[in-house]
């Protein structure tokens, strides 16, 4: 199971800043392993970020995204004290769900 | 973004050829590649590492299912801010001069009962050394910002430096090469990479300083001892031992002489 994401999120007042480190293999199926077979793919395919339970992202990852990616944007609103929950799924059916208090 | 992060490397390094030729864009490629370098520090993955290190020392594992939280770093059992900066040093209970690595492997043997010789065995980015590698990078993230402060008080700490000193000076192997080769310089680099001039205080803080580090070419977070085993693979020398006396001897040269040149940033982003 992959390791826990590293969220933080920052209120400016109108508008809160979220910066996600995930950690992913995020392999894309095109490499071959030293015996020349193929490695399977195995990357995150659907990203949704909730504010208070309210969806303000959702995207649509795939092979080209870089091994533990960086995600980093912004919505309208949100203040300190607010939850901020990402979740990811992978092509493999894998999820992981994390959750933080914007600052 | 693989395909494209090796296509921006290609393109970069392709400038990097005409540099010679053209001093006024030897600047903007200078420039470029620290621009890149901000962007990727931006979200530096080694904190995903750092989290996970922060876990391990808390942990009860090993056949004594104990914490590493007795372990000593060097400024006393548990502390460890401050402790990254301040080793190599030596220790009166092992009576030897060690680097955090080594001095990891004492902690894990003593306290947790991890065999030390099975550990630096263990092929990097593997098993025990993986968390090795987690673990580092917590310890050296919680002295972020300090100045280095390597002791030379002890004798054999001094002795240790005049071995690094050496060791590093020396060449030998199929290409007469030294680490100096590469590293005694200023304003050398090969490719895109910067090749600090490690004899001088302000790159040997910076060059130092930045170990641990994330490597995004490969998705690792390297230890100091990887680092410097791929120095000798460059250098064509045989790889040394894990946490062998060579490797902290080098380290306890370059610490010295990094001494208040500058703040550990490790651990850093590389390519
Ligand atoms: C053939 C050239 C070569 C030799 C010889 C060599 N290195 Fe390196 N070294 C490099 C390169 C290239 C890098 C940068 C790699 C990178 O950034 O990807 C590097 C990076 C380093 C760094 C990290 C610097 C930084 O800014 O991140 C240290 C420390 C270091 N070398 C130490 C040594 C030591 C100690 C030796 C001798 C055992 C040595 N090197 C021998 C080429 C060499």
């Amino acid at each position: 199971m992959a390791g826990p994401m590293r969220i933080r999120a920052a209120s400016n007042g109108t508008e809160t800043e979220v910066k996600v480190l995930m950690s992913h293999e995020m392999e894309t199926g095109q490499r071959k392993d030293p015996s020349g077979a193929l490695i399977p793919a195995h990357h995150i395919t659907e990203l949704t970020a909730t504010h208070n339970g309210r969806v303000v992202l959702s995207g649509q990852f795939g092979p080209a995204v870089s091994k533990n990616p960086y995600l980093q944007f912004r919505f309208k609103g949100g203040a300190k004290g607010d939850k901020v929950t990402v979740s990811w799924v992978d092509n493999k059916g894998d999820k992981r769900s994390d959750e933080v208090v914007v600052s | 973004m693989k395909s494209r992060k090796y296509a921006v490397c290609l393109g970069v390094s392709a400038l990097a050829l005409m540099v010679p030729t053209l001093p006024a864009l030897a600047d903007a490629t200078s420039d470029g590649i620290a621009h890149y370098r901000e962007l990727l520090a931006e979200g530096n993955p080694a904190e995903l590492w750092e989290m996970r290190g922060e876990e391990l020392w808390r942990e009860a594992r090993g056949p004594k299912k104990a914490t590493l939280e007795q372990c000593d770093l060097g400024q006393g059992a548990g502390v460890v801010k401050g402790a990254f900066v301040t080793l190599p040093r030596y220790f009166a209970d092992t009576k030897r001069v060690q680097d955090l690595e080594s001095r990891l492997l004492t902690c894990m043997e003593t306290l947790q009962g991890i065999p030390a010789a099975e550990v630096a065995a263990t092929p990097f980015g593997k098993g025990e050394q993986e968390n090795i590698e987690a673990l580092v990078a917590w310890i050296s993230a919680e002295s972020r910002g300090m100045q280095f402060n390597v002791p030379t008080s002890h004798p054999e700490e001094k002795r240790m430096y005049e071995v690094g000193k050496r060791a590093f000076h020396f060449r030998g192997g199929p290409h007469d090469f030294g680490c100096v080769t590469c590293h005694g310089d200023d304003g050398k680099r090969i490719r895109l990479q910067d090749l600090p001039n490690l004899t001088q205080p302000a790159d040997a803080a910076r060059g130092f300083g930045a170990w641990p580090a994330y490597r995004v070419s490969s998705g690792e977070l390297w230890s100091m001892q990887r680092r410097l085993n791929d120095c000798f693979r460059q250098q064509r020398f045989p790889y040394p031992l894990y946490g062998s006396d060579v490797t902290i001897a080098l380290s306890t040269y370059l610490g010295v002489t990094a001494n208040g040149a500058g703040e550990s940033i490790a651990p850093a982003i590389k390519r």
